[in-house]
């Protein structure tokens, strides 16, 4: 994947250390600090849906940033992730049901998280594209089976009930609070994850990816850095699910299944694999997905093609539908996702009227 | 020990294996000749069902005019499958391919459920008799008619692989496209080819299940028990995918078998074949029948 150099004529990177930094502008660096305080106003607006899709998409993305590292940036491919996400939610929720404080329980989660993920990444390290897609399909519905299994850890069929996160004395129970424990834990994974990028580490996995055999031959160690990156993938995820367990307050059993480890792939493909940002595109994308869904549905209903088609009822096989289609259509029509779009919008304004 | 229930189990588990065989096959057929990994490949199965189930309900038409318009329908569809989405995905990276047919999958497996709905519905009664006693097991009728279809199907394959000339294009095709290429042979006809055939037969199957159990979306899961089957077999190899889908037919009656008299776990009949699936991955990844991959630089 061609990055374009978006850095004005005439500044040239004179170190290495220069080259690598996470903002290759101060105007891009100062965009960033801003937007994050625009964000923290949000709450402040009251709209509770809209916080709450925001809520959302922050776990989703935390989550997905998590598999692109595994996919994006290691090229190997994982079909369970939803189930690592669930575990993150259950060792969380289980972990406070021992007494753990929340605040303590969510990082927790997702170190047990990693410690599973790992389990699951030792064939890891032998297998290579399809034959890995295949054993992470078994290690979803093994682990699926392992939530129905377990009532100890998961509450069985009835789920299980956890507790918001207080600290300090304040109860973070309501969408306009936890948003902001939300917004901390994004910038955190995200600003981790892109300086991992930068260290040895972060080329190892991109090396592997690229050519597993050269960067065998550069002293790499191809079983470390697959499970590496299986470990790391997987503490996301049991971030993102711990986080989720604490905003719903409930965990079930039913909720990991193989169409929302789908969503997850659909989220890096939408977004652009190997992209950072791109993961949370990718959430924001798939989290609004359905509400478009249903805003549709909804403005038709009563017309002709509602009483045709009967849309009120059928919502729910339309998202999923749409879901499958526009995972179809990325990959046809933009298989660089919206990270490259964004990065061509941006050129072409830089260059304006000059593009060429 | 109940042995008439381990019988009778084991008798269900061929059967059961044979159709996984069938499925599995077609699968292979795909993987073979395209490289593609064909997630989709229980939606063919539910596709075909529910069409078959549709022609005989709804236009009351006999049991074989329906079957034959449903196989017509299967390789239109299989075809224009092909064309239309997998054909731009030539020459992408395995991950895509692999995303686009799990992206048909949850596509079609959502519109099935929005056209037909989620609760099972019975076929129309094909047979007189509904069960037959062989050796004092109840076996159904269709389950023996399903029998000798998959035999009769698996002949087919033999021969059209070894005989004829567009299964020898299509061998040669699996083999090395250029050379193919150069030698005459349309690869974009074998590819298409490839997967009208693997829908048709994926079809059958699927109408044959849909036969025994009633037609629902619960048909899409054998597409995801044709996993253990081909890794077992080896991904590449016809047979191995025949023997495949026997063993795990076979395995997953036998651990139900163990699971409901001895060990009372519940759900084995559903997840052994992943834990084999697994355990075939770490000591065994090509399989029984697969070709090693030898990777030169």
């Amino acid at each position: 994947m061609a990055t374009l150099a978006l850095t004005p004529c005439g500044d040239f990177r004179t170190s290495y250390r220069e080259d690598t930094t996470i903002f290759p502008t101060r105007t891009s660096r100062n965009v960033a600090i801003a937007s994050v305080a625009l964000l923290c106003l949000v709450p402040l607006t009251g709209d509770r849906y809209v916080l709450s899709l925001m809520i959302q998409m922050g776990y989703l993305g935390i989550a997905a940033l998590g598999l692109n590292i595994l996919v994006g940036f290691t090229g190997q491919i994982s079909i369970g992730h939803a189930a690592f996400f669930g575990f993150g939610a259950f060792s969380s929720a289980w972990l406070v049901d021992q007494g753990v404080p929340v605040v303590a329980a969510m990082p927790l989660a997702g170190v047990m998280t990693t410690a599973v993920g790992m389990v699951f990444g030792i064939p890891a390290a032998r297998l290579k594209g399809l034959y890995l897609a295949i054993a992470t399909l078994a290690a979803q519905f093994i682990i699926e089976d392992f939530f129905a299994r377990a009532r100890w850890f998961t509450g069985g069929v009835a789920g299980r009930v956890t507790e918001p996160l207080t600290l300090f004395g304040l109860r973070f129970d309501t969408n306009e609070s936890y948003f902001y424990v939300v917004l901390f834990y994004v910038v955190v994974m995200f600003v981790a994850a892109s300086n991992l990028m930068r260290t040895r580490d972060g080329r190892a996995l991109v090396a592997v990816r690229d050519h597993y055999l050269s960067a065998e031959m550069m002293g790499i160690n191809l079983t470390y850095y697959r499970t590496l990156s299986f470990g790391i993938s997987s503490f996301y995820a049991g971030i993102g699910g711990a986080l989720y367990a604490h905003y719903l307050l409930f965990v079930s059993v039913e909720a990991f299944n193989i169409l929302f480890s789908i969503q997850f792939l659909g989220m890096i493909i939408i977004g652009g694999l190997g992209s950072v940002m791109g993961s949370m595109m990718g959430a924001v994308f798939m989290t609004m997905l359905p509400e478009v869904v249903q805003w549709f549905a909804a403005a038709l209903s009563g017309s002709a093609i509602d009483r045709a088609l009967g849309l009120g009822a059928a919502v729910s096989y339309l998202r999923e539908m749409t879901i499958g289609a526009v995972i179809i259509l990325f990959l046809i029509f933009e298989p660089d996702g919206l990270a490259h779009r964004w990065r061509l919008i941006k050129a072409y304004w830089k260059l304006y009227p000059f593009s060429h | 020990m109940q042995w008439d229930l381990l019988l009778q189990l084991t008798l269900n588990g061929l059967i059961v294996g044979t159709l996984y065989g069938v499925v599995a096959m077609s699968f292979v057929l795909i993987y073979k000749a395209s490289q593609v990994v064909n997630f989709a490949q229980g939606e063919f199965l539910l596709i075909g069902a529910w069409a078959c189930w549709w022609l005989l309900t709804e236009f009351q038409l006999p049991f074989v005019w329906g079957f034959l318009l449903t196989l017509v329908f299967m390789t239109v569809f299989g075809v224009l499958l092909q064309v239309i989405v997998l054909r731009p995905m030539i020459g992408e990276p395995v991950i895509s391919v692999i995303m686009v047919t799990i992206g048909l999958s949850i596509f079609f497996q959502a519109l099935m459920k929005w056209m037909f709905g989620v609760f099972a519905q019975p076929f129309p009664p094909i047979f007189e008799t509904q069960a037959v006693r062989i050796a004092g097991l109840e076996v159904q009728s269709v389950y023996l008619l399903s029998l000798v279809i998959s035999l009769a199907i698996m002949a087919a394959f033999a021969w059209f692989f070894t005989a004829s000339k567009y299964g020898l294009a299509m061998r040669a095709t699996a083999f090395d496209q250029q050379v193919a290429q150069s030698l005459g042979i349309s690869v974009r006809m074998v590819f298409a080819m490839a997967w009208a055939i693997s829908a048709v037969v994926s079809a059958v199957a699927g109408v044959v299940v849909g036969v025994v159990n009633g037609v629902s979306s619960g048909l899409s899961f054998y597409g995801i028990k044709v996993f253990p089957a081909v890794i077992l077999g080896g991904l590449d190899s016809v047979l191995g995918a025949v023997l495949g889908g026997i063993i795990i037919g076979l395995l997953e009656n036998i651990a139900h078998f163990f699971d409901s008299t001895i060990l009372h776990w519940g759900n084995m009949f559903q997840i052994a074949p992943f834990y084999v699936l697994i355990v075939i991955l770490m000591i065994k990844p090509y399989g029984l029948f697969g070709t090693k991959n030898i990777e030169r630089v």
